[in-house]
């Protein structure tokens, strides 16, 4: 009996090793649904790993993990959500107990290093490209190799958030420049209410809320010590020195930064659109812009945010084709639209931004944004952890008056 | 020797050993010590699975060059001592050792004073002692995380209660930059420890005053030892044990403290609350270089066991007095 299954299951893994180049071929030339049809009878549940564990996201996602698993003739998508921080430590112990799920969520930061220890299969085996696609994601998803690990529907990034009725009352525009921040900020810097608002703590959030002004202004993540680095150190420091921002921001994560801006403490904010829902509730009248630039003709370079779907190294051949259909199924257009409208995301496809635009006009700041925001391991890959440590203690040692911008990253280390 | 005071005639300490051992009997006595033996081994290899074997792995990961790709490769090759020159040269790592020094100090201190204050005033009969007594065990039963939570909001500088409070009442002028300076920071860190290590004190203190007989305290009384007399002759060197257990655990479970600073401050401003423990979780868990990590607990092992060490030795000289 054992033996007869077991050389069923052998062959039928042969058969479907033979076919998974065929069907693979057939789904990069578009018509993913019905291609694999003799392999997609035996592959009836895959196993999904995502870091969506908060509500409205999780049934979202799941509905659509679902839809999609119907949709490529899935029977049961068994779907797993640990909370963001624990999820490589999930993963890390999943592979070495060699239980990898058949499709993985990964922040788009950390795709390089889990694809460096060899753990992601390259999307193109499976004939997925990402053409068309903004630039900022398939930098975060392509390794060292130049391979395509991942498929990101949906992306975000950090933008200047104000409160239209206090700006109108006190006479301020919107900044677009960084003088115009300083005199907007301290203009707005009325009793308890500070004119601006960021995150400069100690962690990836700190580092992640610096490159704006880091980026904008011409600095590079591959060398620290110039002076457009400590050019933005200097915002940064000048900010919190006008009495415009809080001494607190070196202990304030995004989430509380957004609470401030809520509470009326800040009239201003650098936050992402994730915070959107709050801000609604909270029935917050306010309007986005991107960071300001320091001197016109410069771009506002904002970081890339956003997860992506990848297919772990599982050994299963034939799950993973499906997962990659998979995978290209949670990247269909209506289903990028659909996901970026449900969570303040904005499409990564390029070619569907004028219509994103039109559906969804307060995230126009955004999707501009959006199309030429960068990613962080785009240059450094999986180096960019050290880098990151690097950035947040040099700003926090500048904004505790511990260092000088000019030398704060070379004290921090870099 | 206290069977030397018993009165009725001891039998000879070796009586068993002259009779000549019977082949029976000495059969039936190995089966006596395999018995005894088997009793042990479920228990010993508890220990080694659970408490040997981490050890071990421990130290050898602080050899190996332990990172992300170990896990899907399996390949964790052998660096010598690269770990540990990796964490002892960073600049952090000097700044971690004083503050370990200065956290564990001062938290120990702080609990263990106020804790014995509250366990001699507990040790007084008076209506509500009970439940006076339960309130004070409340940070004890609240999680790590929750409680630097709420500490954070309450040292938050500009709206924080604590700052409003004492500005109110004229204590001081300006907010005080509680987790934002790095001057004041590990203070704050401190002080919010010594709070959640009081009740630990003050149970543990309070159960060694109960276990001293009230007749001591009446006797001391006759011969005129009340007050601090009666403290520092009576109460303190019966307390002694308890008192080098509380401390020598405090000293372990101190050196170690992460959640209260994670939640806290992250280790900033500027590296000001960063200690080895904290140093030892984000080099394994935030930058994933498990061996760096492993290298610095260890570290922290070599620490613990220097005062485990100093207690078994203070404590085998009390047994032997």
């Amino acid at each position: 009996m054992i033996t007869k299954l077991v050389s069923k299951r052998v062959a039928t893994f042969a058969a479907l090793a033979a076919l998974a180049p065929l069907s693979l071929a057939a789904c990069g030339g578009g018509s993913s649904g019905s291609s694999g049809g003799d392999a997609s009878a035996t592959v009836d549940t895959l196993k999904v790993l995502d870091y969506y564990t908060d509500e409205p996201g999780k049934t979202q996602i799941g509905d659509m993990l679902t839809a999609c698993g119907t949709s490529i003739g899935v029977g049961t998508i068994e779907r797993e959500a640990v909370p963001g921080p624990t999820l490589i430590q999930k993963v890390l112990q999943q592979a070495s107990s060699k239980s990898l799920p058949d499709v993985l969520m990964l922040d788009n930061p950390d795709i390089q290093q889990i694809a460096d220890t060899g753990a992601l299969a390259p999307l193109g085996d499976f004939g997925i490209t990402a053409d068309g696609y903004a630039p900022g994601p398939v930098a975060a998803a392509t390794g060292a190799d130049g391979k395509l690990y991942g498929l990101q529907p949906g992306a975000n990034t950090i933008a200047i958030f104000y409160r239209k009725d206090v700006l109108e009352k006190a006479g301020v525009t919107p900044p677009t420049t960084w003088a115009e921040l300083r005199t907007a900020a301290k203009k707005l810097t009325v009793g308890k209410q500070y004119g601006f608002a960021f995150n400069a703590t100690a962690d990836y959030e700190g580092a992640w809320q610096f490159l704006p002004a880091m980026w904008s202004n011409g600095g590079d993540e591959t060398d620290l010590k110039t002076p457009q680095v400590a050019g933005a150190l200097q915002l940064w420091k000048d900010l919190v020195d006008d009495g415009s921002a809080s001494k607190s921001v070196v202990n304030w994560k995004q989430s509380d930064v957004n609470d401030q801006f809520i509470a009326g403490n800040a009239a201003m904010m650098l936050n992402g659109p994730w915070q959107e829902p709050a801000l609604d509730k909270a029935k917050v009248d306010y309007g986005v812009v991107p960071f300001p630039v320091d001197q016109a003709g410069q771009a506002s370079v904002a970081p890339l945010g956003g997860e992506a779907w990848t297919v772990p190294m599982t050994g299963d051949q034939a799950k993973m084709a499906k997962a990659a259909e998979l995978v290209k199924c949670m990247n269909t257009d209506a289903n990028q639209l659909l996901r970026a409208k449900q969570g303040g995301l904005v499409p990564t496809k390029l070619a569907l931004a004028d219509q994103f635009k039109t559906e969804v006009p307060k995230m126009a700041g955004f999707t501009d944004a959006v199309a030429q925001a960068r990613a962080r391991t785009g240059k450094l890959g999986a180096k960019w952890p050290d880098t990151a440590k690097i950035i947040y203690t040099g700003v926090q040692l500048v904004l505790t008056g511990q260092a000088a911008p000019a030398d704060a990253m070379a004290k921090a280390g870099g | 020797m206290s069977d030397t005071k018993t009165l009725a005639p001891a039998p000879p300490r070796d009586a068993p050993a002259p009779r000549p051992p019977t082949a029976r009997r000495s059969g039936s006595r190995r089966l006596e010590e395999i018995t005894k033996i088997l009793f042990v081994v479920p228990a010993g290899l508890a220990i080694v699975a659970l408490f040997g074997y981490p050890v071990v792995k421990n130290v050898v990961m602080g050899f190996q060059d332990y990172g992300l790709k170990t896990f899907f490769t399996g390949k964790a090759p052998f660096v010598g001592l690269s770990n540990y020159v990796a964490v002892v040269s960073d600049d952090v790592f000097s700044k971690a050792v004083v503050n370990t020094a200065l956290f564990t100090l001062g938290s120990i201190l702080g609990q263990f004073v106020i804790g014995m204050l509250l366990a001699l005033f507990f040790h007084q009969s008076f209506p509500l002692n009970g439940v006076l007594r339960a309130l004070f065990l409340l940070p004890w039963l609240l999680p790590l995380i929750v409680g630097s939570a709420a500490w954070r909001a309450i040292l938050e500088q500009d709206s924080g209660i604590l700052n409003v409070t004492l500005q109110n009442l004229g204590v001081i002028d300006g907010p005080v930059p509680w987790l934002t300076s790095p001057s004041v920071a590990l203070v704050s860190v401190i002080l919010v420890n010594i709070w959640l290590g009081i009740p630990f004190n003050l149970t543990l203190l309070y159960s060694g005053l109960q276990a001293i007989p009230d007749e001591l305290y009446e006797a001391g009384a006759l011969d005129g030892a009340t007050g601090w007399r009666a403290f520092w002759s009576i109460t303190w060197p019966n307390l002694r044990a308890v008192v080098s257990v509380v401390l020598m655990l405090g000293v372990i479970y101190t050196l170690k403290v992460l959640d209260i600073i994670l939640g806290l401050t992250q280790g900033g401003p500027a590296n000001a609350t960063q200690t080895i423990a904290l140093q030892s979780y984000q080099r394994s868990f935030v930058e994933f270089k498990f061996g760096q990590g492993a290298a610095l607990s260890n570290i922290l092992i070599v620490i613990s066991l220097a005062f485990a060490i100093i207690y078994l030795r203070v404590n085998r000289r009390q047994v032997d007095e």
